[in-house]
């Protein structure tokens, strides 16, 4: 933890840390990009667990759904970590120590772990139920775990802008 | 000049100073916001994508469009209604929020689009479509979206 707080202190004293963090149009530019590429990802995410969960689309077959959304949330994906990381690299140590942060990456890898498992298990399974208007209970699972993590991730991306508890959590790593 | 009455009456309801002496009541607001957000955006791009050509072949622009539509209005609805509680907390500020009134106007425009020439679209014969009109509208559509959603942001940044 020390180390990783060290780090944090690095990056802050850094040339572009600086110029992105004093920056009068970047660094909004930045968190704008990064807040409505939830409509193009977080927004397909939510078709496909939804489809999953057998609320919508019911009779289209998962596989197609899953192509034809795929690019859709990756391309999504790539530019929501992208701005995600800049924004983080802006604001380094008050970042680092907002609780609501360290939440946010724990839901973070939860979701990437449960997308994992799902399209291990769908990559076995998926011809025997692809046009089953209900999934089997583990796909539905997947995909009300994926809505709830990533629910997680949007309230506590807007709280972290919040600086309620930043102070104990940094008097803490003292 | 002063904001009209209108907007001074909303800030000063017990709603909007509610709101306003509550630490997380803001936030949490904003939170739901952001949530029917994405529930809105999925069902808004599967429609346009599917008017563009980009849709899933196993199903019609027609079936898509039935398909998202109860979320599109939630979604909506959700947006509305939390959008309108911001706006009980910080009437006055808003009033002089260039942002504020381009994003009211999207809004409309995009609401309105949405029912008459998109649904009309949406719905048409999907074995004689004419691939010009059903792109100009998707494209029309994303456009107006994108507007509302970036002035809603520029809001904040104030």
């Amino acid at each position: 933890m020390a180390s990783l707080t060290a780090f944090c202190h690095w990056l802050e004293g850094t040339q572009a840390s600086i110029a992105l963090h004093e920056s009068i149009w970047v660094y909004p530019i930045v968190e704008s990009l990064h807040v409505l590429t939830l409509f193009v990802f977080l927004g397909m995410t939510v078709m496909l667990d939804l489809r999953l969960l057998g609320a919508i689309m019911r009779s289209a077959p998962v596989s197609r759904l899953i192509q034809h959304f795929m690019p859709w949330m990756i391309g999504g994906f790539v530019v929501m970590m992208v701005t995600g990381v800049l924004l983080f690299y802006a604001v380094p140590v008050k970042t680092w120590f907002n609780i609501f942060f360290r939440l946010k990456l724990a839901a973070l890898v939860a979701a990437g772990l449960n997308a994992g498992v799902f399209h291990i298990m769908a990559s076995h399974t998926l011809p025997q139920w692809d046009r089953d208007a209900r999934p089997p209970i583990r796909a539905r699972l997947a995909g009300g775990l994926s809505l709830a993590l990533w629910a997680i991730i949007v309230v506590c991306g807007r709280l972290s802008a919040y600086d309620w508890f930043d102070k104990d959590l940094a008097s803490l790593a003292r | 000049m002063p904001a009209p009455a209108f907007f001074t009456w909303c800030e000063s309801s017990w709603i909007g100073g509610g709101i306003r002496d509550s630490t997380w009541l803001f936030p949490a607001i904003e939170s739901l916001h952001l949530l029917a957000l994405a529930v809105l955006g999925g069902s808004v791009l599967v429609v346009n994508l599917s008017l563009l050509g980009l849709g899933p072949g196993s199903r019609s622009t027609p079936q898509l469009w039935h398909d998202t539509r109860p979320w599109l209005v939630g979604s909506v609805a959700v947006m509305i209604g939390t959008g309108s509680l911001q706006f009980l907390s910080e009437a006055v500020k808003l009033y002089y929020h260039e942002a504020f009134w381009v994003k009211m106007g999207a809004l409309l425009a995009a609401l309105l689009f949405t029912a008459t020439l998109q649904r009309r679209t949406a719905l048409g014969d999907p074995d004689h479509p004419s691939t010009l009109r059903r792109r100009a509208v998707a494209l029309a559509s994303l456009l107006l979206w994108l507007l509302v959603g970036t002035e809603g942001r520029w809001i904040g940044f104030s």
